[in-house]
């Protein structure tokens, strides 16, 4: 990050927060739930942008990780009847440990084989989710509605089934999760990424233990999956299989291509336009997977820098 | 039924599905090899072989000539989709990937807006049942069985034997150097990929009388041709028929004796460690 634009670049993401918090006060109901929910997945898409945008590292199974904090916070939601913040810390739990094992084995591959593995690891997850679906009730999946106890803030009940809530609470996990993203990447250790990405045997060259960042790269990513996946199970209150599949996988990698991969703000803006072309094709055609195909292959064939890429190249630089 | 009896049955039905497994990921291993791509869209050109053919036996009612035509069709889909999407990227590893992902979808959700979410299948060519001891067997899924091997043995044939196979081999080894001993390198990536495709689709055109076709077929065949040509060594041609026959033995016996899904999460978890520990596959050179 160049020192000079700092205060541009604080000021861009601040406007963009302030901008979704005067928003749910202007939008239908409709389009508050829809941002509600393109807000967490783009968190979602954030964390996902950190490995591949940011560290070079292909990934075909983040769903994995994206479902085991939705289950991490379903189950003990559903089951033992615990608090949304307890899930919540849960969920991200789950994910994490998952991470740091799943990470320790993928990312002794690389390449073609990180993109195998992560996927047949996911794939194994999804299986597992089926196959106990005593527990977990498999594809048909459960909902939360009714296991959500109110929270007290003090004086303050807060119940979690209204809208305004499941608003700010997408808008805050995303904030954190931009946050995050902001911090890290304008970090020493983001610039270590960054020196993989572009160029990992000289990296390791450098005296860098390439492994460890790999490792801390994909952890913290897939706990950011793990956060969106439980806090969009909390606000969408319904877990199933559905989101284990391979397509969520794929989801976030379409995402931050279509914003831009290695750009801040990149996941957010590939999150919203490809949520509502879906949504609008989806109004016309049932088979809205095909604008996903269409927009991958001009993704890489016409525009392979994204949104916010693009922007970067011809009039900002300076943009992160 | 006796266990001997369960035992000959589930080694039969791992055989052929051992062929057709080999067909299939056949493809997949020639196009790593040769273009050191990875094509995600595999399983839908063996759903695009199935679903063609049905179309074809239905509409001239010889299956024959869907076995002949249908392999062609997905060649020539093939050959398209290398002209108009892979040249331009110029092959790029991971631009490939995701060109390839989004070839998945286009393909998945043509077929379903054209063919329909019906799941269709063909009576066999023939009904001959043969007899064993315990039980009686189909014998076209023998007759499969046979032609899969016969096509393996040509395969290897025009790629141990002839100039095709000879190019191909050497742009595999090298290709700046293929290039500057006159080899066509792209050319020989077009063929690669279409020859690829036609065995992926050819594969799906013989299965369709025992498993019907469906517009989602793609996936399972993608997910079993990785963990082939995983478990065969990336690129490694040999190596994937014989990972082909263990897998597809190993399924059978499996699934006989126990759950089906329980044997999927176990044999899909296996091979991940197996590429985790060794980068090239039980078959494979160390580094791929």
């Amino acid at each position: 990050m160049r020192g000079d634009h700092r205060s541009a670049i604080v000021a861009i993401h601040a406007a963009l927060i302030a901008a979704l918090v005067c928003l749910q006060v202007v939008v239908p109901p409709f389009h508050h739930m829809l941002l509600a929910r393109i807000m967490v997945l783009a968190a979602y898409a954030i964390g996902y942008n950190l490995l591949l945008g940011y560290t070079g590292l292909m990934s075909l199974g983040h769903a994995m990780f994206f479902a085991a904090g939705m289950y991490g916070a379903g189950l003990p939601l559903f089951y033992l009847g615990v608090g949304a913040p307890e899930a919540l810390l849960l969920g991200i739990a789950a994910s994490l440990v998952l991470a740091v094992v799943i990470g320790a084995l993928t990312l002794r591959t690389s390449g073609a084989s990180f993109l195998i593995v992560t996927l047949m690891f996911a794939q194994v997850f999804y299986l597992s989710t089926l196959y106990f679906n005593r527990i977990t009730l498999g594809d048909q999946g459960f909902v939360l509605a009714g296991h959500l106890p109110p929270i007290s803030l003090g004086a303050l009940r807060v119940t979690l089934s209204e809208p305004v809530v499941r608003y700010n609470l997408a808008l805050a996990t995303f904030a954190v999760c931009l946050g995050i993203s902001l911090w890290l990447v304008g970090s020493p250790i983001g610039r270590v990424l960054v020196a993989i990405r572009e160029n990992e045997d000289r990296t390791r060259m450098l005296g860098y233990n390439t492994f460890a960042y790999k490792l801390l790269a994909l952890t913290i990513s897939a706990a950011i999956a793990g956060f969106s996946g439980s806090v969009y199970a909390v606000i969408t209150s319904y877990v199933g299989a559905s989101f284990a599949a391979i397509l969520y996988s794929i989801y976030p990698l379409v995402w931050t291509l279509l914003g831009g991969s290695g750009t801040a703000l990149g996941p957010f803006v590939g999150t919203a336009v490809m949520t509502y072309t879906i949504e609008t094709a989806s109004r016309f055609t049932s088979s809205y997977l095909i604008v996903v195909g269409v927009i991958l292959v001009a993704l890489v064939m016409r525009f392979p820098s994204g949104i916010v890429g693009a922007l970067r190249q011809r009039w900002v630089p300076w943009l992160p | 039924m006796t266990l001997e009896g369960r035992l000959v049955l589930a080694l039969l039905e791992g055989a052929v599905t051992g062929c057709i497994l080999a067909l299939t990921a056949l493809g997949l291993s020639m196009v790593f090899g040769v273009m050191r791509i990875v094509n995600v869209a595999h399983g839908e050109f063996f759903m695009l072989g199935a679903v063609s053919a049905w179309y074809i036996t239905s509409t001239t009612s010889s299956f024959g000539l869907a076995l002949v035509a249908a392999p062609i069709f997905v060649a020539g889909v093939a050959a398209l989709v290398n002209w108009v999407i892979l040249r331009p990227i110029r092959y790029e590893p991971q631009a490939t990937i995701v060109a390839t992902i989004g070839l998945l979808y286009i393909l998945q959700q043509l077929v379903l807006s054209i063919y329909g979410p019906y799941a269709r299948t063909v009576s066999p060519p023939f009904y001959i049942r043969i007899d064993f001891p315990w039980f009686g067997y189909s014998g076209y899924k023998l007759a499969v069985a046979g032609l899969a091997a016969a096509l393996l043995w040509a395969t290897w044939r025009v790629v141990s034997a002839t100039t095709l196979g000879l190019y191909m081999r050497a742009t595999q080894q090298d290709q700046e150097i293929a290039q500057a001993f006159g080899v066509p390198v792209h050319r020989i990536f077009g063929v690669a990929f279409s020859l690829g495709a036609a065995l992926a689709g050819l594969a799906g055109a013989l299965i369709i009388p025992t498993q019907p076709a469906h517009y989602l077929m793609g996936l399972d065949a993608l997910l079993a041709s990785f963990t082939v040509v995983i478990v065969g060594g990336l690129g490694s041609l040999g190596g994937t028929v014989a990972a082909a026959f263990l897998i597809g033995l190993s399924d059978g016996i499996v699934s006989v004796f126990f759950s089906p899904t329980l044997a999927r999460i176990v044999s899909t978890a296996l091979v991940a460690l197996v590429l985790v520990v060794k980068s090239g596959g039980l078959f494979g050179a160390e580094s791929a």
